[in-house]
C-alpha cells in the first residue's frame, strides 16, 4: 500500500507536517501521527460532501451545472453595490490571492476569519509590536511556556507534545515523567481520601494546595507549563501552576504580574480571583527563567478588554525582557489564518477587513470587519470562500447575512450552504489540491495532494478565477 | 440561576465537526452545556436533561453535561458553533470582535427539546426567502 510521508495536515494552526497516509484505490485507508482532529479529517473527509453545484429556485436549493452556478455568483457580484467576502482561512494562499483580486474588481468588503478570533491581537500587535520566534526555538530552548486564555489539548492537540512542555528538545527535556508522577500521585490521593470517607463516613477536605495543584518537583531544572484560564480545562490538569481568572477579568491580572515584576507591592489579598502570593510566584518563576514564552489564546481577545489584554500581555512580555528573554505567540485556530493575513497584507497593505469600495484598499477594524457590516445591515451580497459563518457568528449578524444573496464556496454542506443561493463545491485543499499555508509562527509549509478529487470538483482558486473572469466579462459588457 | 456564559471549541466538537457539521453526532457535542456539578444541583437537572440559557441577546435549548473539570460554580460553558451564537454578544466595541466569552446569562432547566441544526435555522433566520433563478 502507498504510504505519502511528510503530508501537512490542513486542520489547525500547528500545521504539523510530519503526517503520514496511507492510499488505496483513491481512499485514504489510515493515518498516522496525526491527532484526533486531523485523523477525523483525513478519514472523514469524503463523508459528507457536496458533490454538485447548487442554486436555489423558488426556495428550494436544485442542482445546476457549473457554468450556471459560476455565471450566476458572478452576477449577483457584479451588481452588487457593496458585496462582501468572507472566509479565506481554510483555503490555500493561492486561492486567497484571486479571492482578493475579485474584491478589488467588485469594489467589495474582503475580511478573513480573524476578525472573529484574532483580529484584536492584531490591531494591539500594530500599536506595541510582537516579540516572536518559530516554533523550534521553543520545542529546543524555552523552560517556561504559559498557555493564557487558550485550551491547546482542545483546540491544537499536538502542540504541547511537538513544540512545548512534553517536547523533547535538544536543550530542554520534555515533562511527561513529572506529569506522569502527578497523575498517579492525585489518583493516590482520591483513593486514599475515598478509603477516609468510607472510614469516617465524611467527606475529607480537599487542601487547598491540592486544590490549585502547586507543584511539588518545581525545584528541579525542568521546564515549567503554566495555564491560565477561567475554567479547568484539559491543559490546565498538566501545568505546573494554573491560575483561574474570573471571566473578563484577565486585564486586571497581566497588569497585577506587570507591577509584581517591578518589585511593586500589591495592598490586595487577590486580584480577579486569583490569590496575590499565587501572582508572587508566578511572577518570581517568569523573572527566573532563561527563556519563557506566552501562547495566547481567543480566551483574552473574546473577553472585555478585547485588544487591550493583548496590549497589557505583549506589555508584560516586554517587560520580562528586562531580567531574561521572553517571547509571545498567538495561538492561531484555521490551518491557514496567518497565510490569510499574510497574503492580505503584501496584497493590500493590511491583514484583514479591506474595504475596497472607494477604489482603493481602505481598513478600519470596527467599520470594515464583516460582524460591524453585518450588525449595521450595510452589505448587499456575500460570498463565503471555507467557511461557516451561520454557525459561528453572532445571531444579529446571521440575520443579515441571509437576508443577501450568499455565494458558498466549501467542500462540505455546513449551516451556511443551507442558507445560500448559489453552492459551489470544491475540492478539499491538502488532500486534493495543492497550495501553500502558513503555520502559526509564519513559517510557510506546502499542503500536498494525497488523492484525486470527485469528477467535476475543482480547487478553490480555479473557481474563484472563474468567477472573476465573468465579472470582468460583465462588466465589460456594461461599461 | 445567573451564570457566565464561555463559549470555545472542545476536542469532541473538533473532531465530530470534521465528520460533518449535519451529522448527528456534531449536534450531541456542540449543542450541550456544560454544568459545574453544585450547579446542577441547584438547578435540579441531571446530565442528559435540558436547558433553557438565555442572555440578553436570546434564549437556546441544549443539552446538559456534568462538568468534569470543577469547581467553577456559575461559569457554564458551550461550545462555539450555531446553537452557542444564536445567544453571544454581537457588539464589538468598535475593534470588529464580537464578545464571545464571558456573557451575562441565565439558566433555568426545561421539557423543551434541543432543535437540530435544519429546525434552528428555520427558527432563528426563518429559512431562506424564494430567489429568483
Amino acid at each position: 500500500m502507498p504510504l505519502i510521508s511528510k503530508v501537512v495536515c490542513p486542520v489547525c494552526g500547528c500545521c504539523c507536517d510530519d503526517i503520514e497516509v496511507i492510499v488505496e484505490n483513491n481512499r485514504i485507508v489510515d493515518v498516522r501521527n496525526a491527532c484526533a482532529m486531523g485523523a477525523s479529517k483525513f478519514l472523514n473527509y469524503s463523508k459528507h460532501r457536496l458533490k454538485k453545484p447548487l442554486i436555489r429556485r423558488g426556495g428550494e436549493l436544485v442542482e445546476t451545472s457549473l457554468d450556471e452556478a459560476i455565471k450566476r455568483s458572478a452576477k449577483i457580484l457584479a451588481e452588487a453595490s457593496y458585496p462582501i467576502l468572507y472566509g479565506w482561512s481554510s483555503t490555500s494562499c493561492e486561492a486567497i490571492r484571486v479571492g482578493l483580486e475579485l474584491a478589488e474588481e467588485v469594489g467589495g468588503v474582503i475580511d478573513n476569519t480573524s476578525t472573529t478570533c484574532h483580529g484584536p491581537s492584531i490591531l494591539a500587535i500594530q500599536d506595541v509590536g510582537l516579540p516572536g520566534c518559530t516554533l523550534g526555538q521553543i520545542r529546543h530552548r524555552a523552560d517556561l511556556i504559559i498557555y493564557w486564555g487558550s485550551n491547546p489539548w482542545s483546540a491544537h492537540p499536538r502542540h504541547i507534545e511537538r513544540y512545548t512542555a512534553l517536547s523533547e528538545g535538544r536543550f530542554q527535556r520534555s515533562i511527561w515523567r513529572r506529569f506522569l508522577l502527578r497523575v498517579y500521585a492525585t489518583s493516590i490521593r482520591k483513593k486514599l481520601q475515598r478509603a477516609l470517607a468510607l472510614a469516617f463516613r465524611r467527606r475529607a477536605p480537599e487542601t487547598e494546595e491540592a486544590r490549585r495543584g502547586i507543584p511539588y518537583t518545581l525545584t528541579q531544572e525542568e521546564r515549567k507549563l503554566i495555564v491560565v484560564d477561567v475554567r479547568r480545562t484539559r491543559s490546565a490538569e498538566i501545568a505546573d501552576y494554573f491560575i483561574k481568572v474570573e471571566p473578563n477579568r484577565d486585564y486586571e491580572v497581566l497588569q497585577a504580574l506587570r507591577a509584581l515584576i517591578r518589585d511593586e507591592t500589591l495592598d490586595v489579598d487577590e486580584v480577579a480571583g486569583v490569590p496575590v502570593e499565587l501572582l508572587e510566584e508566578v511572577a518570581d518563576v517568569m523573572v527566573g527563567c532563561k527563556l519563557g514564552i506566552i501562547f495566547f489564546g481567543v480566551g483574552l481577545t473574546m473577553s472585555d478588554g478585547k485588544l487591550r489584554n493583548i496590549d497589557a500581555a505583549i506589555s508584560l512580555t516586554r517587560d520580562l525582557n528586562m531580567y531574561t528573554k521572553f517571547l509571545i505567540m498567538p495561538m492561531r485556530g484555521h490551518f491557514n489564518v496567518t497565510g490569510a493575513n499574510v497574503v492580505f497584507t503584501w496584497q493590500t497593505g493590511y491583514p484583514y477587513a479591506v474595504d475596497f469600495s472607494h477604489g482603493y484598499p481602505y481598513y478600519n477594524p470596527g467599520e470594515t470587519s464583516v460582524i460591524d457590516i453585518l450588525c449595521r445591515g450595510e452589505s448587499d451580497a456575500a460570498l463565503v470562500v471555507a467557511s461557516d459563518p451561520v454557525a459561528t457568528f453572532p445571531g444579529e449578524a446571521v440575520r443579515n447575512l441571509v437576508r443577501n444573496p450568499l455565494i458558498v464556496i466549501d467542500p462540505h454542506p455546513s449551516a451556511t450552504s443551507l442558507m445560500a443561493d448559489v453552492v459551489i463545491p470544491s475540492t478539499f485543499v491538502g488532500i486534493e489540491a495543492e497550495g501553500t499555508t502558513y503555520r502559526m509562527d509564519h513559517v510557510p509549509l506546502p499542503l500536498k495532494k494525497v488523492v484525486e478529487p470527485p469528477d467535476g470538483l475543482l480547487p478553490d482558486e480555479e473557481i474563484l478565477k472563474r468567477i472573476l473572469r465573468e465579472v470582468r466579462r460583465i462588466k465589460r459588457g456594461a461599461g | 440561576m445567573k451564570v457566565s456564559l464561555v463559549t470555545g471549541r472542545t476536542i469532541d466538537q473538533g473532531c465530530s465537526k470534521e465528520s460533518g457539521k449535519l451529522s448527528p453526532e456534531y449536534m450531541d457535542y456542540a449543542a450541550t452545556c456544560e454544568l459545574d456539578p453544585e450547579d446542577m444541583k441547584k438547578l435540579k437537572v441531571r446530565e442528559g436533561r435540558n436547558v433553557k440559557v438565555t442572555t440578553k441577546f436570546g434564549s437556546v435549548i441544549v443539552k446538559v453535561k456534568k462538568s468534569r473539570r470543577e469547581p467553577h460554580p456559575g461559569v457554564v460553558f458551550i461550545p462555539y458553533g450555531p446553537w452557542s451564537n444564536v445567544i453571544v454578544d454581537p457588539k464589538t466595541h468598535g475593534t470588529g470582535m464580537p464578545s464571545l466569552k464571558g456573557i451575562d446569562a441565565h439558566i433555568e432547566p426545561t421539557k423543551e427539546e434541543v432543535l437540530d441544526l435544519k429546525s434552528l435555522l428555520l427558527k432563528y433566520y426563518g429559512g431562506k426567502s424564494a430567489e429568483e433563478g
